[in-house]
């Protein structure tokens, strides 16, 4: 009889996830080789990240956000707003490129529905920015520092009528409601009611409902892409997604200059609230590792990089959390993908405390050869092919570039070709190259 | 007796700073005395930057207790502090793009190390920076960009520069994110600077100081 869920171990946690992403339930493959490159391309990917042996070869796995659009001409603008477009452009990216994975087109978005809510926290092609460009952070403090115990009390409360009221324009009215816990039995029921009544919450609610219905649309257009390039014999290499606890209070929240005064200024909130969201977290890259059947969580790295903090300052207020999120996905059977933009150099040696196969992490800027001797029989690197080399570059520097990698950082096993980071352009000769001369060179003998 | 500003502020102690900052007043300083040691202690910040002691927080957090400490003197100013400058450096992330830590933390140690800095801020168009390199007579040219579409806007810009016949009389250094040789090469810039302190480095080599 299968052990319940309850009863297995992380790594048998880990293995039936492996399963069920493998079972690929509902795709339908379009010959029976794309099934086998289907399943050849979570196995090797497997095998690079449990490290336990080497794979058949180095994985190669191009993540752009804008990037596939780009090459096929379409504007970022039509990417978030024409989603036949978008998708027929990832379509013919992987048609044309091949790689082992495909990013999700539902990394874009829809800029329906930012405008529909009335988005303050991006600026987004056509709003704020031009057509060509990408959606960018607008550095702000969407929490102020008085709210810190606010946040810490109740975080849930504090996004619904404080952080939604500030980021969405449309959901501003939301500051009326009362809070959830304040509804207890027949008594509290008609009173907590009321805030429903007023005309702009019953808007901000028209709003959300038009979001929903734009959602639904999109998702749909989404999924099906999805299910068809699956049966394509393309997975996706990201199954959830959560972020490092200081990354939520810094970008999410508070913006950079903020946080980075509140480090000094209230040092005991700061910890108390990465403690606080940490959870919430795990939870959320668990949730949607078990509902997509895909065990990688990816998390993007931001504040913690080299030079935006100091040593002690990561090991106070960055790493602790960062470290239980990847744990707590880790007895959860998730496979954490730290997507970590900058560099990472001063930070490697806290790597080394993590278990082996735990999670694999995909780099920018940082000394791969550093990365490899401190972490090459524990944990699986990636990534590093400059964004630079590939938009303004020639396919030969890039294939040079890409031989040194797997040369140093790929010796044995462990190493994911990627880029440095998720490109919101391409040039088509130099990706090419990398994915091609990674399928070549790559191989494990 | 009133404690250091200088090295109060340096070592980011800002209750303290802000005490002495009061009693100075108080007992009838100049603002502009006390304004000028702020300086001196944002200079030793900015070096302590360049030497790998202080990292992106601790000057984000000093220029916040400068902030504090010029809305206490401000009102109080009767005359402007003149510090001598270097020389004339522009400074602006590119068209696009709209990311500003970066720049700001460039921007602050150019003036920390006692350049006359023009930050013409984010998204900056074309014309902007050509304009401006001839409204100030600016030698030194930075242009700031986190994102790969920065790579053309930098390239466009510079051509700009150039083709207002200003490309001999300024010197053009990129930086930010995705910056590296190869990109200097792609658009036509003088160096490129991997932080603040190659940004200061070579702005030195060029005006002097």
């Amino acid at each position: 009889m299968e052990k319940k869920w309850e009863e297995m171990s992380a790594e048998e946690k880990r293995e039936a996830r492996f399963k069920t992403w493998l079972s690929a339930e509902g795709v339908q493959f379009q010959s029976p080789e794309a099934e086998a490159s289907y399943k050849a391309a979570i196995m090797r990917l497997k095998d690079a990240v449990l490290m336990e042996k080497a794979p058949d070869r180095v994985p190669v796995f191009p993540l752009g956000t804008f990037m596939q659009g780009h090459l096929y001409g379409v504007t970022s603008y039509e990417s978030m707003y024409d989603y036949g477009k978008l998708l027929s452009a990832h379509r013919r990216f992987l048609q044309d490129f091949k790689p082992d994975y495909y990013g999700s087109p539902a990394f874009i978005g829809s800029g329906k529905i930012l405008e529909i809510l009335g988005y303050k926290q991006y600026k987004w092609p056509g709003h704020g920015v031009s057509e060509n460009s990408v959606y960018q952070y607008v550095e702000g403090e969407y929490m102020l520092a008085e709210d810190y115990q606010a946040l810490i009390d109740d975080p849930s409360d504090f996004w619904l009528r404080t952080y939604f009221p500030r980021v969405f324009g449309a959901l501003e009215p939301l500051t009326n409601l009362t809070p959830f816990p304040n509804l207890w039995e027949v008594v509290g029921v008609s009173g907590w009611m009321i805030p429903f009544g007023i005309p702009p919450v019953q808007g901000a609610l028209k709003a959300l409902m038009e979001a929903g219905n734009e959602a639904m649309a999109w998702i749909q257009q989404i999924m099906g892409f999805e299910m068809e390039v699956r049966g394509m014999g393309f997975p996706t290499a990201i199954g959830g997604a959560a972020k490092a606890p200081f990354d939520i209070l810094a970008d999410t929240l508070r913006g950079t200059r903020a946080v980075m005064s509140d480090m000094y200024r209230r040092p005991d909130m700061v910890l108390k609230a990465v403690d606080r969201l940490t959870p919430l977290y795990v939870k959320q890259g668990v949730g949607m590792a078990t509902f997509f059947g895909n065990p990688v969580v990816f998390i993007p790295l931001h504040k913690g990089a080299d030079g935006f903090m100091s040593d002690q300052q990561f090991r106070t207020f960055y790493w602790p959390t960062l470290k239980a999120l990847i744990l707590g996905l880790g007895k959860e059977g998730c496979v954490p993908f730290l997507f970590c933009e900058g560099s990472y150099n001063t930070r490697l040696e806290y790597l080394t405390e993590l278990p082996k196969g735990s999670c694999f992490w995909v780099f920018d800027r940082t000394d791969m050869a550093k990365a490899k001797t401190l972490l090459g029989n524990t944990i699986c690197i990636g990534g590093n092919v400059p964004a630079g080399m590939i938009l303004t570059g020639t396919a030969e520097q890039v294939k040079a570039y890409c031989k040194s990698l797997i040369d140093v950082a790929g010796k044995g096993g462990g190493y994911i070709m990627a880029f440095g980071t998720a490109m919101d352009e391409g040039k088509a000769d130099t990706v090419h190259a990398m994915i091609d001369f990674t399928k070549e060179y790559g191989v494990y003998k | 007796m009133a404690k250091d500003l200088i090295s109060t502020l340096a070592d980011l102690k800002e209750t303290e700073a802000l005490e002495i900052v009061q009693e100075r007043l108080s007992a009838g300083d100049e603002p502009v005395h006390i304004l000028d040691d702020a300086r001196r202690a944002l200079e030793i910040v900015g070096k302590r930057f360049a030497d790998c002691e202080y990292f992106i927080p601790d000057l984000v957090y000093s220029g916040e207790i400068l902030k504090a400490i010029t809305n206490i003197v401000k009102p109080k100013l009767t005359k402007a502090a003149e510090a001598k400058r270097l020389g004339k450096v522009v400074v602006g992330t590119v068209a696009g793009d709209i990311h500003d830590i970066g720049k700001d933390i460039v921007v602050f140690m150019l003036d920390v190390n006692g350049f006359e800095v023009f930050d013409l801020g984010i998204d900056v168009p074309v014309q902007k920076f050509v304009d401006t390199i001839k409204e100030t007579g600016s030698t030194v040219v930075g242009l700031s960009g986190f994102l790969t579409l920065a790579f053309r806007s930098m390239k466009e810009t510079i051509e700009a520069i150039e083709k207002a016949g200003l490309r001999n009389k300024v010197r053009i250094m990129i930086g930010g994110g995705q910056i590296d040789e190869q990109v200097k090469s792609f658009t036509g810039a003088d160096a490129y600077g991997k932080d603040a302190m190659e940004a200061v480095k070579l702005a030195k080599g060029w005006i002097g100081g």
